[in-house]
């Protein structure tokens, strides 16, 4: 048996470190270390509630609006207010264009770059590969970064700037949307539509959507050719080097539902297992801390109550990442999870046998035209004439929880206020669930058990199939810990 | 006219990575143009370069042993100094050292040291609620000079560490202050007394602000989504802080104002703790404690008092109105159709 210690793991967002055990070429045994503390949750305490909406959103910088969605929408159950329909429709347009960034950004910057490296050079595909997704310098990111850029003009003409915006309140948004300004939002969607159909997908988003099974889906790549689109290029290099095949997770995988659509979801909430289709009790969350840097009590508190006080011994654990537990037992978060919650049928198959690198990086895509039709339909049906936010007043004494879907999964802040202030505000991010370390059962995280079993090739100190095994879940390290 | 390669090297730390998403959004030219045009060679960022693990430390080994030359060093984050001073609450990963230590150490080898955003330039919302990291920035803790690498601390160019300001950057703040250091342009005397280009600071939020109108009357919004002023009431700290926010568009045509809410000053030291909650501006005897910028307090109430007894009804009722629901008034020119 040799360790070998990974790190720093780039092309996430954040610092991360992953202790690898090697033995007959394989990693019997993963551990996950997110390195970096800041201490969000102890600053939030005893803060005008209001503030959190200026301090939470600073978590992240890639989930910003996600982080921003959270806290308003705990803020609006603690004073029990229901957003402005307008409101809630520019929300979901803001969310949607944070999280399908999120999405692009992943697989252009951070995920395809590791196919580039020399230990693909005998490969067919090679070649196309180096020239489209090398970092930094490949045609791609020079065709997918103007584009990006401006699709953020819709959270720019919406909420004012991307990261950190205060647009998005518990009643609603700040910002009054013209008539003449949904048109031009309307153009700029129009656009983005256009560069995804032409250059990353290759076919109309609505057939991509529609896809049924793994079949359907390799028999439209197989007709697409490897180089139509960015998206067969993956698909291709996936199915020859086999990534439906690595990155096994339990196949236990949660949604707290995304895009509020009246009373439900656009995607909506659940849990589901090997049995299928479950509710979802939230008061069955729990965050253990028996492997990770923190004090407090053994047993797992739910977030109301939970606790974070940081060990400066470090005496015990190998993160400062608690373990988020459902019902005692670990859970995969994220497009994959939300999709497969959803019961799309394409998740669902491609998913069939335990979640993948492969079946996680084509749920991101499904996601993205599945949301680009739902924009339009959200753009349509802003009146503005009618107003955009609800005013309420923060009680002097309340809990509330805000539970949502960044785009690395299921994101949940939840808020107790006593005299008028923050008495406890805890966060459970997408990436504390699937990077958390063990419990207190020995129970591995999602991301630890997909490790196990990752080949490791003679003199690797960065095995490949670990960067694209880590890479599949898109973790956001800056939240996990937060 | 390709120069010599500017060898840049960025780490990040205490902080969100939102500053490198912002500067993702840079627009013409697009960040990859914008350094190209530049003239800087990536040695190695965090979310953009493809090395990993241990060809990290090897590209950071190089610069530390003088094989490789570090000339622009930049830093997104706070410096994390806990627990205690130890910097164990971010220890570099596949290091095991403390991430204010690396830094430090390649302070010391580069040419520029870039403090970009507001963490590490001053510690920013990091610090906030009593600072649990006992975070800091690189030269800088809030306004007070110190911080990592203290007051003295001077690059190889000769200058402190040049602070770029904002939670997060503005892109272009970031791509015109490094091709100003690639140029060989950037003196002392383009930056300020805690170290933000003038280009950045000589400018203030209200520069261009899109409710100036009923700024100048003192028509003021009394809730966030109304079209006044929010200086009087919402804590706007657009007249007192640095940036050119509203003169420069945010991801197109945005700006903090523009979406509906107040300026929280987030280019200011400081910024995180203002004493008051973001959104409500404190007050005595019912006269806001920041007053403009350079702005004496006599006149600015004198000047109040006058302009909102002459405020327009037009602008009377649209600033605590939802959206903006009277129009000014077309003048018909005697003799002329139009």
């Amino acid at each position: 048996m040799s360790r070998l210690v990974v790190g720093p793991f780039n092309r996430v967002e954040g610092d991360l470190e992953v202790r690898l055990d090697i033995s007959d070429g394989k990693v019997q045994c993963a551990e996950v270390n997110s390195p970096l503390y800041r201490g969000f949750e102890q600053m939030l305490q005893g803060k005008d509630p209001r503030d959190a909406l200026v301090i939470a959103p600073r978590i992240c910088g890639i989930c910003s609006v996600s982080q921003s969605v959270a806290a308003a929408t705990a803020l609006a159950e603690v004073q029990g207010l229901t957003p402005a329909k307008n409101g809630q429709l520019v929300t979901n347009l803001v969310h949607a264009v944070e999280n399908i960034s999120d999405h692009l950004t992943h697989f252009y910057m951070f995920f395809m770059p590791d196919f580039t490296r020399s230990v693909y050079q005998a490969d067919p595909w090679y070649a196309d590969i180096v020239e489209r997704f090398t970092a930094v310098k490949g045609t791609a990111v020079q065709d997918v970064l103007p584009q990006r850029a401006q699709f953020m003009h819709i959270v720019g003409l919406l909420a004012g700037k991307w990261p950190h915006t205060l647009t998005l309140q518990p009643g609603g948004v700040t910002k009054w949307v013209a008539a003449h300004e949904v048109q031009r939002l309307a153009g700029i969607l129009g656009g983005f539509r256009r560069f995804l159909q032409r250059i990353v997908f290759g076919v109309e988003l609505e057939a991509f959507g529609a896809l049924h099974s793994a079949k359907d889906l390799m028999a439209m790549v197989d007709r697409l050719g490897a180089q139509h689109s960015d998206f067969a290029r993956f698909m291709h290099l996936s199915r020859a080097l086999g990534l439906d095949q690595i990155g096994r997770a339990d196949g236990r995988y949660l949604s707290f539902g995304a895009y509020q659509e009246g009373d439900g979801h656009l995607f909506p909430r659940g849990l589901r297992n090997g049995s299928g289709l479950q509710q979802l009790n939230t008061g069955l969350i729990a965050e253990d801390i028996s492997h990770a840097w923190m004090l407090g009590p053994e047993r797992g508190l739910h977030p109301y109550d939970g606790v974070t006080t940081p060990d400066p011994e470090m005496a015990r654990g190998y993160t400062w990442c608690k373990a988020p537990r459902l019902e005692g037992a670990p859970a995969e978060v994220g497009a994959l999870a939300r999709q497969v919650v959803a019961g799309h049928p394409l998740a669902l198959d491609l998913a069939g046998r335990g979640g993948n690198v492969e079946a996680r990086i084509v749920a991101r895509f499904l996601e993205v035209a599945l949301l680009v039709p739902a924009m339009e339909r959200w753009l349509r049906e802003i009146r503005s004439d009618d107003t955009f936010i609800q005013h309420g007043k923060i009680p002097d004494r309340a809990e509330g929880a805000g539970l949502v879907e960044a785009a690395r999964g299921a994101l949940g802040h939840w808020l107790k206020v006593e005299d008028g202030r923050i008495a406890n505000y805890q966060i459970i991010a997408p990436t504390t669930w699937n990077f958390s370390p063990r419990d207190a059962n020995g129970q591995p995280g999602p991301l630890e058990t997909a490790l196990k079993g990752a080949k490791v090739r003679d003199g690797e100190t960065e095995p490949i199939a670990v960067q694209h095994i880590v890479r599949s879940f898109d973790p956001c390290m800056v939240c996990t810990v937060h | 006219m390709m120069r010599n390669a500017y060898n840049l090297l960025w780490l990040q730390s205490g902080g969100c990575g939102g500053c490198t998403l912002s500067l993702l959004c840079a627009e013409g030219p697009d960040l990859a143009t914008a350094f190209e045009a530049a003239g800087i060679n990536i040695l190695w960022h965090p979310a953009l370069s493809l090395e990993t693990g241990q060809e990290v430390s090897a590209i950071i080994d190089a610069v530390l042993s003088g094989e490789t030359r570090l000339d622009i060093l930049c830093l997104e984050g706070s410096v994390m100094m806990g627990p205690g001073g130890t910097g164990r609450f971010h220890m570099m990963s596949g290091r095991n050292e403390p991430m204010k230590d690396v830094i430090a150490a390649l302070a010391a080898k580069a040419g520029y040291v870039v403090g970009v955003g507001s963490c590490a330039a001053f510690g920013g919302i990091t610090t906030s609620g009593g600072n649990p990291g006992e975070a800091c920035g690189l030269a800088f803790e809030d306004d007070q000079p110190g911080g990592l690498l203290g007051a003295a601390f001077r690059s190889d160019s000769d200058l402190p560490v040049v602070n770029i300001p904002g939670c997060p950057v503005h892109p272009d703040w970031v791509t015109e202050t490094l091709s100003h250091m690639t140029s060989g342009t950037l003196t002392a005397d383009h930056m300020d007394g805690v170290g933000r280009p003038h280009a950045i600071s000589g400018r203030l939020v209200h520069h261009g602000c899109s409710r100036n109108e009923f700024y100048e009357y003192k028509a003021s919004a009394e809730k966030l989504c109304q079209a006044g002023c929010m200086m009087e009431n919402l804590g706007c700290k657009g007249t007192q802080a640095a940036g050119d926010c509203n003169i420069r568009a945010w991801n197109g045509s945005g700006s903090c104002i523009s979406g509906g809410y107040p300026c929280i000053a987030c280019t200011e030291p400081g910024f995180e703790e203002p004493g008051h909650p973001f959104v409500e501006t404190p007050k005595v005897a019912g006269i806001p404690i920041g007053l403009p910028t350079d702005m004496p307090k006599a006149w600015f109430v004198a000047l109040a008092s006058l302009s909102k007894a002459a405020t327009p009804p037009r602008l009377k009722e649209s600033a605590t109105s939802d959206r903006l629901r009277t129009y000014p008034d077309r003048k018909s020119k005697k003799g002329r159709t139009s």
